[in-house]
């Protein structure tokens, strides 16, 4: 088993980060002390703007472009707010201090910057991610977390109190939340040779307790339902700095399939972020045609599910890899769903000693074909 | 088997009986109104000289009378022209006493006021009034005066000859009257307030029981020309009218008659009507009689075929007509449809210029327009409206518009549901002129005319007539046009300022955050930005 180690990447990025929030207070200094109405200028985010871009295989934010200006009426508030908030997450980052969309909502309060409501703060934020090109991650700015990972992984954290202090990510065996001070630290050595990422928190105890990571080499990242940005980018960033390849379980419907491309290929709300997608990443099952081929005990698809298959049909990130539409066409031809919990029909165990390993071999011929 | 005992009753009998109708409802109505009527007495007084009025009332407790009733003594002084000794008793001491032949915009037209309140006062406490007067000649003349109810005569108890040495013009009435002061303050207050307002030439003085002291100082020494006597008009004169006016002419035919007792009925317009009514004929030498359309006027009668000149036959004696004769006359008059509409000189309109500084003087408004609609006519008495907006100032919101309503110069403070004015004003379509009941907005009508159309003996409103509702619907509909381009004025002036505000509110915060994004110590300069803001909208306007 190799040793692998990654070492200055968040640290080099903070940097970038400040450094770009820095570039956009200097652009305004410079233009309200040369006697000018100061504007920002950024990509628009309008859905006509939004296309995929079959080469990184992401949303994308077309040429299009708004500009805010703080001559106009109606911009000079958002505009003050905007500036507020890079102000705001500048400091953040700089006493590396980490906060919620909540508390940005509050906190403006603490400088006489009033939101009307939480929707009018979330999008600033958002406005300010599309101006920087930065997830709000990076500027501390976290949701609520629920995601876990569990494996054997040492990281070394960076937030203040912790630095240099180290973890395995093995040590307890319910996982590790996924939040900032994760997120924000530094691989330090694993070795581990793939990642597998679970849709739901029984199957992701369940391989913990079946000892999957040590049967398969595994880090285990459980993305509890649709995967969060934070975990969207660990995942990313277990990816490109150890270099080895994602494996994604869900459920056996168009949601779980979705989870899967989204963890993939990312989503159009993220259109003008990078670093958020893994596009290498696999989809492992549950497949339509597993259903078939394993006998899976099964719901019949509802009307939701149908709409969203046909969705899902012509949706670009599924032209790509002729197995989604195989698999979406399975499944209309089936019409049912499944499970990631159906393999108990064939006993606790089977999912980890017998369809695991089927899939992940099976994948890891198709990758050398 | 039913017995029913007739008697004759007197004038001052029958308004002792029915003393509601002119106002004198109960002790708080009957203690406003005796004021109301004496100041009207005097504001009249002085007009009719064209001189400021000055008008001192006070009223001084003299004794509790019931559980809610007290005495007082009513005293009002006036600067008028005052009255010829001989008239007095019969002025103050005879119930509908004046002559009614000729008519002129007066504020009393019913003869009554006055009267009524000493009547009143003698009634409830049996007490005497003292009047003095004096023309401004070298004696003043003061009468104790009390009435002779059933006999509808003045009773002269005393009377005293005093020498004027100071030339004192005007004349002072004094009597006790029973009533409820405490319930009738709020409308005395009101109406001295309403009687500034639409007399800003006059100064009021008024002492309550309490000793408080209420002055409402005139605004200005112009004042409206005085109206000049006219005599009734053909349309609006009924049988009664005709016999009175047959009984005093001294005027022996028709023609005359008419040329000298109708208001603009010349020469011409009186044979027209003479032949349009059959009192006269007109006859040809060619053709014979005519009918009246056969008739041309444009250079005395003409036949309209052959141009001859007619001759018409005698005219009658009017006091030789019958009692259906009369009746007929009064139709035709009627009926006739080429009399000249009444003019106006026989009313007296405050004008703009002395409504807009009475409005001002007692509202302190933002804004005000008046307009004074020109001379109409119903029923053949002319009348002229008058009306005011004013907005904002000291007036209040009060969710629905402040109306004040004004005849022939005396505020109306009752029934206002019931008024015209107040109906057109609710059947106006405000959102047209983006107004809203909210706003503070107040709104004055004054209607003046030689006989205001009031429902009521009580002179509290004014009838729903169509011809008064369009004049007012009217001039309501011009000054809020203008109203409306203040508003939009003013909200485009407003926008501009919340428009500055915003900038001056954020400008200097994206200086502030940017200044500390960027690292820097010292913050950018930003008034040249603000100002420029300024600067455009200026321009703009």
């Amino acid at each position: 088993m190799t040793q692998k180690r990654s070492k200055g990447v968040i640290a080099e990025k903070k940097n970038e980060i400040m450094g770009s929030l820095k570039k956009l207070g200097t652009q305004i200094y410079d233009q309200l002390d040369s006697g000018v109405f100061p504007t920002i200028t950024m990509p628009s985010r309008s859905t006509d703007n939004i296309h995929y871009d079959p080469d990184i295989r992401q949303y994308v934010l077309g040429e299009r472009s708004v500009t805010r200006s703080a001559r106009n009426i109606r911009h000079v508030k958002p505009f003050t707010q905007l500036a507020w908030a890079a102000m705001f997450s500048n400091e953040l980052t700089f006493h590396r201090k980490t906060s919620t969309l909540r508390d940005v909502y509050y906190s403006a309060q603490a400088y006489n910057m009033t939101f009307k409501d939480q929707q009018e703060s979330n999008n600033i934020i958002t406005d300010l991610e599309t101006a920087t090109g930065r997830s709000r991650e990076d500027f501390n700015i976290f949701p609520e977390e629920r995601s876990a990972v569990f494996g054997d992984l040492t990281i070394e954290y960076t937030v203040p109190g912790y630095e240099g202090k180290t973890l395995n990510l093995s040590s307890h065996p319910d996982g590790v939340l996924i939040g900032p001070a994760l997120t924000s630290s530094e691989f330090a050595s694993t070795t581990a040779d793939k990642v597998i990422a679970i849709e739901k928190g029984g199957l992701f105890t369940r391989f913990i307790e079946e000892n999957v990571h040590k049967k398969h080499n595994s880090i285990l990242v459980l993305t509890a339902g649709q995967a969060p940005r934070q975990t969207r980018y660990f995942i990313r960033r277990l990816h490109d700095e150890l270099k080895i390849p994602v494996y994604i379980f869900t459920d056996g419907d168009p949601w779980g399939m979705h989870i899967a491309m989204v963890i993939i290929s990312g989503s159009a709300n993220a259109a003008h972020l990078r670093d958020l997608t893994t596009p290498d990443a696999i989809w492992s099952g549950v497949w339509a045609s597993d259903i078939v081929n394993y006998k899976l005990p099964t719901d019949p698809l509802d009307d939701v599910d149908i709409k969203r298959l046909h969705e899902l049909q012509r949706d670009p990130r599924y032209q790509g890899d002729p197995l989604w539409q195989k698999e979406i066409k399975t499944f209309l031809k089936i019409r049912r769903k499944a499970e990631q919990e159906a393999f108990s029909r064939y006993g606790l165990t089977y999912i980890v000693d017998e369809y695991l390993p089927a899939k992940l071999d099976d994948k890891n011929k198709g990758k050398k074909k | 088997m039913a017995q029913a005992t007739f008697q004759e009753i007197s004038a001052s009998d029958f308004f002792y009986r029915n003393r509601d109708i002119a106002g004198f409802t109960n002790p708080s109505r009957a203690i406003f109104a005796a004021i109301r009527e004496l100041v009207e007495n005097s504001l009249d007084a002085a007009e009719s000289l064209k001189i400021p009025p000055d008008i001192y009332v006070r009223l001084s407790f003299e004794g509790e009378a019931s559980r809610d009733t007290q005495i007082y003594k009513l005293r009002v002084e006036d600067n008028g022209c005052g009255i010829q000794p001989r008239f007095i008793p019969s002025a103050f001491g005879q119930v509908l006493y004046g002559s009614k032949y000729k008519l002129k915009q007066m504020r009393g037209t019913f003869g009554l006021g006055g009267k009524m309140a000493v009547l009143y006062g003698q009634i409830m406490t049996h007490q005497p009034a003292y009047v003095t007067s004096s023309t401004g000649s070298a004696k003043i003349y003061s009468f104790k005066l009390m009435i002779d109810i059933q006999r509808n005569r003045p009773l002269i108890l005393d009377r005293k000859v005093l020498i004027n040495k100071e030339q004192w013009r005007g004349t002072i009435v004094e009597f006790t009257i029973e009533g409820d002061y405490l319930r009738a303050r709020s409308k005395i207050l009101d109406y001295f307030k309403q009687t500034a307002m639409v007399n800003p030439y006059a100064n009021l003085t008024f002492v309550d029981p309490k000793g408080r002291l209420y002055k409402f100082n005139r605004g200005t020494i112009n004042m409206p020309e005085p109206p000049k006597e006219t005599d009734p008009h053909p349309y609006g004169v009924d049988v009664e009218l005709l016999q009175r006016l047959i009984h005093i002419t001294p005027h022996k035919n028709m023609q005359e008659f008419l040329k000298n007792h109708f208001h603009r009925v010349g020469d011409i317009t009186a044979q027209k009507f003479q032949v349009f009514s059959g009192l006269t004929t007109a006859s040809c030498k060619k053709h014979g009689k005519l009918a009246y359309q056969d008739i041309n006027w444009s250079r005395g009668p003409n036949c309209s075929r052959c141009g001859e000149v007619l001759t018409l036959s005698a005219y009658k004696n009017p006091k030789k007509l019958s009692h259906q004769e009369i009746v007929k006359l009064m139709q035709h008059l009627k009926k006739f449809k080429e009399f000249l509409p009444p003019d106006a000189s026989c009313l007296s309109p405050l004008g703009e210029e002395l409504l807009k500084a009475g409005i001002i003087k007692e509202l302190n408004p933002e804004y005000l327009v008046v307009k004074q609609r020109k001379p109409s006519t119903y029923a053949g008495h002319p009348f002229i409206i008058e009306l005011g907006i004013a907005y904002g100032g000291d007036i209040p919101k009060k969710g629905s518009f402040i109306i004040y309503r004004f005849a022939n110069k005396i505020p109306l403070l009752y029934d206002e549901a019931s008024d015209v004015s107040y109906r057109v004003i609710n059947a106006m379509n405000w959102r047209r002129y983006k107004v809203s009941p909210d706003m503070p907005i107040a709104i004055v009508v004054h209607i003046c005319s030689t006989k205001v159309p009031y429902k009521t003996v009580g002179k509290e409103f004014i009838a729903d007539r169509p011809e008064v509702r369009k004049e007012v619907a009217n001039a309501l509909r011009e000054v809020s046009r203008q109203l409306q381009h203040f508003l939009s004025k003013r909200e485009h002036v407003d926008r501009e300022k919340r428009r500055l505000s915003v900038f001056a509110k954020y400008l200097p915060r994206i200086a502030e955050f940017s200044t500390t994004l960027a690292g820097k110590e010292k913050q950018p300069d930003i008034q040249k930005l603000i100002k420029s803001v300024q600067k455009y909208d200026t321009e703009k306007k």
